[in-house]
């Protein structure tokens, strides 16, 4: 018998009602300002996660990604006033060839020269693009926005539900990647390479592709931060502090699963928008390093593993033995 | 753009002082990651933190040489605790090492910036002592003195961590326990304390390594993150764990940011560690004078 449509499709399906019912209906202007940043990790923790959690090649690179997508909307937009779909999909096309190549890295680097290495492709990133001046240099540039698509009242609301849409993507790719054969196979490449490699997993073109499809969400997550910010700086838009968000949210929330990424990126920039506003700026980057300390200290399965243990002691307290 | 031999020369009598610097700053990772094979990435984060207790130190009216060796005991006992703990909580599990140990030292130093930021705030510190702002006139060259100083330390630092490594008992056990953990412990010796060992020294000696940061320049609590670039370069263009080779590829690195500095410009020279690094990982990870 075929199986009708799955859970998750109606989840995502209704993710996305959701969301466009929210930036249509009258909540306040900030929701879609904050949710737009809590959906952005979401999208940026869940592909961390495809090349980290299934293959254990830990990217700090992500602010590369992210800014490179975020910079290849503003070539298009200054040069030809590309609308923001198409800078969407450039800025996946660029930073998924440029994950191919991080991905060409693997061959020869492991463990922390890998994630040494895409710390240096951010500050290479950065670097080139302080000094050019096409782009603003280092001073930065400011655009306008065009007026948003017909049924959005302001352009905030219009990119939050992009964000919604690109982040239920996402998680839809995580998913099918972790439950095929590409999954099993990244699986086995994370336990032993050489073991993978000689059962005849083909490792190289596994590791390519999971960059490729990591590289280019985060690109696709950094598209839309120049008309978000209507402004665009280097020193920012590659900072570090995007990469160890991305990584804290997917560990916080459990690599195992798809879904934990998500959960952990959501719980993690929420209390960070709400400390922002309450506390200070300063003290939101603190809670991240301390939550992701504690975390991989003490709940390194992160709140999937905490949920299934707890789902474990309940069984074992109710069947009696 | 004209070419002076002049200039050229000067750059590279900078190179050679800032080299000797950058092997000095490295030479706590080359020891925590390339003989103990910890992810040690909180490395410059640390050197940072060193940096500012030497301000503080220094605000009591210290010496930064003098406060940079205070420091050292301390950081020891800190470097001490440190690996016992990511010990008991990484290393002895076993299972996904790499990911988890990453992640923690990453957190780490993301704590220790933001701990400076709350404490200090984001602006520029610097400290006083008769040799910074002073420098040397050798014919039409100017070498500031606090240079030829972190210079100096540089260099003795080196060769003390060099003569200790292969000379003590200790530190050939250090050595040892790099190549063959389990065959050390079927001579009867417990790796764990080595290593211990082996983690406080290399955290006391990025104490020494932050007073000289402070020395040569102003401090930020941000700096880390293009330390992060500079140490590890310095360690993987060495080869893994080589004491000598971390002074020769400081010195290869010093070189050259200081001929892209004087030829391109200041916002290129944090791009020289990165570029080379991934150059070296790209051609030769295992370094110039690596096994």
């Amino acid at each position: 018998m075929r199986p009708r449509v799955s859970p998750f499709w109606i989840g995502a399906a209704a993710t996305i009602v959701l969301a466009g019912m929210l930036s249509l209906s009258g909540v306040n202007e900030y929701f879609f300002f904050a949710g737009y940043v809590v959906l952005q990790f979401v999208v940026l923790a869940t592909a961390w996660n495809i090349l980290a959690g299934y293959a254990g090649y830990v990217n700090f690179g992500t602010a590369a990604f992210f800014g490179i997508g975020a910079y290849t909307s503003v070539v298009l937009f200054n040069s030809l006033g590309a609308p923001l779909l198409v800078q969407i999909a450039a800025a996946a096309a660029v930073t998924g060839l440029l994950g191919f190549g991080t991905g060409l890295l693997t061959l020869r680097l492991r463990g922390i020269f890998f994630s040494i290495a895409t710390v240096a492709i951010i500050y290479i990133a950065e670097t080139l693009m302080m000094n050019w001046r096409y782009v603003g240099g280092a001073t930065g540039l400011q655009f306008l926005r065009p007026s948003p698509m017909v049924p959005f009242e302001t352009y905030t609301r219009m990119l939050f539900f992009v964000m919604a849409v690109l982040a239920v993507i996402a998680v839809s790719i995580a998913r099918y990647i972790e439950s095929s054969w590409i999954g099993r196979g990244l699986r086995a490449l994370r336990d032993t390479e050489e073991a993978a490699e000689c059962s005849g997993v083909p490792t190289l073109r596994l590791k390519l592709f999971a960059c490729t499809v990591s590289g280019a969400l985060m690109g696709m997550a950094g598209a839309p931060l120049p008309m978000y910010l209507s402004f665009i700086e280097p020193a920012s838009t590659f900072s570090l502090n995007y990469s160890i968000v991305a990584l804290a949210g997917a560990i916080i929330g459990g690599t195992s699963h798809w879904v934990g990424p998500a959960i952990g990126a959501i719980l993690l920039a929420s209390v960070q928008q709400i400390v922002t506003v309450t506390i200070s700026s300063e003290i939101n980057v603190l809670v991240v390093g301390v939550l992701l300390v504690v975390f991989v200290v003490a709940a390194p399965e992160g709140i999937i593993g905490l949920i299934r243990k707890l789902r474990r002691t309940r069984a074992a307290a109710r069947s009696p033995s | 753009m004209i070419f002076s031999f002049q200039l050229l020369f000067e750059a590279i009598v900078f190179g050679i002082l800032l080299g000797g610097f950058y092997a000095a700053v490295s030479i706590g990772l080359s020891v925590a990651f390339g003989l103990l094979d910890v992810p040690y990435v909180a490395h410059p984060a640390v050197m940072i933190l060193a940096a500012y207790c030497t301000y503080v130190l220094g605000s009591y009216g210290w010496d930064p040489i003098i406060a940079g060796l205070t420091l050292m005991p301390l950081f020891f006992l800190f470097g001490v605790a440190m690996y016992r703990f990511y010990y008991e909580t990484f290393e002895k599990r076993g299972t996904e090492t790499a990911v988890r140990g990453l992640a923690f030292f990453f957190g780490i130093a993301f704590i220790i910036e933001v701990g400076l930021i709350l404490a200090f705030g984001v602006d520029q510190r610097l400290v006083e002592a008769d040799y910074i702002g002073k420098s040397l006139t050798f014919g039409e060259m100017r070498v500031p003195l606090r240079m030829l100083v972190a210079f100096g330390i540089a260099l003795a630092l080196t060769a003390a961590l060099t003569l200790y490594l292969s000379k003590t008992f200790t530190g050939r056990a250090i050595k040892a326990v790099a190549q063959d953990e389990s065959a050390l412990r079927l001579m009867g010796a417990d790796p764990v304390r080595i290593k211990q060992w082996a983690f406080g020294i290399a955290t006391a000696v990025t104490a020494l390594a932050g007073a000289m940061l402070i020395i040569v320049g102003p401090v930020e609590p941000m700096l880390d993150r293009v330390y992060i670039g500079r140490t590890f370069c310095v360690v993987v263009l060495a080869g893994l764990g080589s004491m000598s080779g971390t002074l020769a590829a400081g010195l290869i690195l010093g070189i050259a940011e200081s001929i892209v500095l004087m030829h391109f410009g200041a916002s290129w020279a944090p791009v020289v560690a990165f570029g080379l690094l991934l150059v070296v990982l790209g051609i030769r990870p295992q370094g110039l004078f690596g096994r």
